[in-house]
């Protein structure tokens, strides 16, 4: 099993004549995801290396039984694109665009309440369920399938704790960009409340950064209900107060929003938390 | 983004928020021709993107046209020192002259984004003057809180509970909730990230004025505000840093001697994070961006050398996908180009990582490569001592 997305998947890509919407199409497709076409207003009726083009998202789902999307469409339009999708009623949307602003974030959240369409990001690196589906850019080679779940607000840090799992024999069920802006579809408690109840999910890493409360929420929800270990890293451990640290929502605002508190809600639920980023998958495997 | 406090006040102005009479002065004279329009009496304020310029002396009441032309005289041009500048403080080019008044009460208003919420948050306080942040740790029971609808936006109810709650008298209230709603309008029509007002004060005649005022700006929504944009203030920010936003760099500079160059933001910072362990201090943030092409590499390289500091640079690729004797390619000819002195050690990960690694050696350039991130930081701040 895996969270979000799996074999069942039929991935849709909202910004498939893009640049980079061609070239992570192809990487999902060659991962052995089911790709069954892009959106394009104005070009519905052609091919994009041999996909099919869609005006809408509606009439993508329609015509080809797509179930999840992902958007490569620029920050501008990116959350109007998110909003369509939602209403198309797919249930899983990831959204790779970096710089949406957060108003327009803001008036998504609003729109997505009481619907049941997942979010996945803005601002992030997507979802690889390995040897199943990928829905994003994260590199299909460094993963390998097994039983350890990933949520993480940043991109290559990910990227970096899948390699050290996968160099110790580690695979994972699924791992989770959830992305680094201020305002995100699923939450760290939402990624935690999916790898609760997915019993092939044997143990979880997660990797927060500086800025707001993301991390204290999901300390709270572990210490509450979740009963597989988990070991947490934070970011920005050196930052300094006030500067935003590339990512949107990487800011220690007002003293608030620190490594500091965030490892210690962390710990205080019983998450292993290890201060060096070098660490995540040694510690992982001393806590099977 | 950041603007000054008279900038700040001509936007709220224009949405409806009563503020003091004044306006902007660059030299002494003009401070001394604002000051006489205004009748004699007025507070002469330093214009600096940072709070706490009062005790910093950056504030000062004037009793006359000739004393504010002293004052200001003495203000532009000087170093203005807080808790929020650092020990370098900044220099003050441009003081706001405004009309004094008689306070009754200082009060504190401001609008952000809740992100646990997901919708805007107006905050108020009856103690007003000093540090929200302060108030929130101290005393957060004197901090009254609306969460607002973002599709009904701030409602008439929400402005009465907070009047009243700050202990406003019936027409006071009614003054307060068009501020209100004024200031909500500016901070979602302007795509603030905050707006403060503080203090908002409580006239002895009754009325209620934006005293002081801070707006910051969405930095991914000013592509549709080109007015906003205008009021950049580049003496405000580090050269280098503006120099690296040319070239869409993610560039903080801090204070260390080991410099970095990372793709990606958070491991940007879990890279200065591991430096800081194995016993160095890091002398920048520095995103190159997920792709780390070669003209972003050389780039980089350009601002992590402009930094006097930088006694050794850690370069930290998580590739991927991105093939490692491109990126080698990249560092070598940057490196060669820009004659780099000092010892570089690098890590990367990625397609063709031996390759990579094979062509960094044969350059015969000061590289040192090597595997595990904690491993590079350990060299890293060997080769920086």
């Amino acid at each position: 099993m895996a969270v979000l997305i799996d074999t069942s998947t039929r991935l849709l890509v909202q910004g498939l004549t893009g640049r980079e919407g061609t070239f992570h199409a192809k990487q999902a497709a060659a991962y052995g995801t089911t790709v069954v076409g892009g959106v394009r207003p104005g070009k519905g009726g052609t091919t994009h290396e041999g996909w099919p083009i869609f005006n809408t998202v509606a009439d993508a789902v329609r015509e080809t039984g797509a179930n999840a999307s992902v958007i490569f469409v620029s920050a501008e339009f990116a959350s109007d694109a998110i909003m369509e999708a939602a209403d198309a009623g797919l249930g899983v949307v990831v959204c790779i665009t970096e710089g949406i602003p957060t108003l327009d974030m803001m008036r998504v959240m609003t729109f997505l309440r009481g619907r049941s369409t997942h979010l996945v990001g803005p601002n992030c690196p997507g979802v690889i369920s390995p040897g199943k589906c990928k829905a994003g850019i994260i590199p299909g080679h460094i993963c390998r399938e097994g039983r350890v779940g990933i949520v993480s607000r940043s991109g290559t840090l990910t990227y970096e704790a899948i390699h050290q799992l996968t160099r110790l024999g580690l695979g994972q069920t699924t791992c989770i960009g959830i992305g680094g802006d201020p305002l995100i579809g699923t939450s760290f408690v939402e990624a935690l409340r999916l790898f609760n109840s997915d019993p092939d999910t044997e143990a979880v890493v997660l990797i927060g950064e500086i800025g707001g409360t993301a991390e204290e929420e999901a300390s709270l929800f572990i210490a509450r209900e979740f009963r597989k270990p988990v070991v947490g890293f934070i970011a920005g451990q050196t930052a300094p107060p006030g500067r935003r640290m590339g990512h949107a929502g990487a800011i220690i605002a007002g003293g608030k929003g620190t490594a500091a508190e965030k490892m210690e809600a962390l710990s205080a639920a019983g998450v292993r938390v290890v201060r060096s980023p070098a660490e995540i998958g040694a510690a992982l495997k001393a806590m099977l | 983004m950041k603007i000054h406090e008279y900038q700040a006040k001509a936007i709220l102005a224009r949405h409806g928020v009563p503020v003091p009479r004044g306006d902007v002065a660059y030299t002494a004279a003009e401070a001394a021709d604002i000051a006489r329009r205004l009748g004699g009496k007025v507070v002469v304020k330093a214009q600096i993107h940072a709070g706490g310029r009062g005790k910093g002396g950056g504030v000062k009441l004037a009793s006359s046209a000739g004393d504010a032309e002293r004052i200001a005289r003495d203000m532009i041009g000087m170093r203005l020192v807080t808790h929020q500048t650092g020990p370098d403080g900044r220099i003050v080019t441009r003081v706001l002259i405004e009309e004094a008044l008689a306070i009754a009460r200082e009060l504190y208003l401001g609008v952000v984004i809740d992100r646990a919420a997901e919708c805007p948050v107006m905050m108020a306080s009856a103690a007003g003057g000093v540090e929200i942040e302060k108030v929130a740790a101290g005393t957060p029971e004197l901090i009254f809180k609306e969460h607002i609808n973002p599709a009904t936006g701030l409602a008439p109810y929400q402005t009465r509970k907070l009047g009243f709650a700050l202990g406003l008298d019936s027409p006071q209230v009614g003054k307060a909730a068009r501020l209100m709603t004024a200031i909500y309008d500016a901070f979602i029509s302007n795509d603030a990230s905050l707006v403060e007002i503080n203090p908002l004060i409580v006239t002895a005649g009754g009325d209620l004025l934006a005293l002081d005022a801070k707006i910051n700006f969405d930095d991914n929504a000013l592509y549709r505000h080109s007015d906003l944009r205008e009021l950049r203030d580049l003496a405000e920010e580090d050269p280098l840093e503006i120099e690296a936003s040319k070239f869409s760099l993610n560039y903080i500079r801090l204070d260390g001697t080991i410099g970095c160059m990372v793709n990606g933001a958070g491991l940007a910072m879990a890279t200065m994070d591991i430096i800081k362990l194995a016993g160095g201090e890091p002398a920048n943030f520095l995103d190159v961006g997920g792709g780390a092409t070669a003209d972003q590499i050389r780039n980089a390289f350009k601002i992590l050398m402009s930094d006097k500091n930088v006694r050794a640079v850690f370069v930290n690729i998580f590739g991927g996908i991105l093939r490692c004797d491109i990126l080698a390619e990249g560092l070598v000819a940057a490196v060669r180009e820009l004659d780099v002195k000092v010892p570089i050690v690098i890590r990367m990960e990625g397609t063709n990582v031996e390759e990579g690694k094979r062509m960094l050696r044969e350059s015969r350039l000061n590289f040192t490569t090597a595997d595990a991130m904690d491993e590079a930081a350990a060299k890293v701040v060997g080769l920086s001592h």
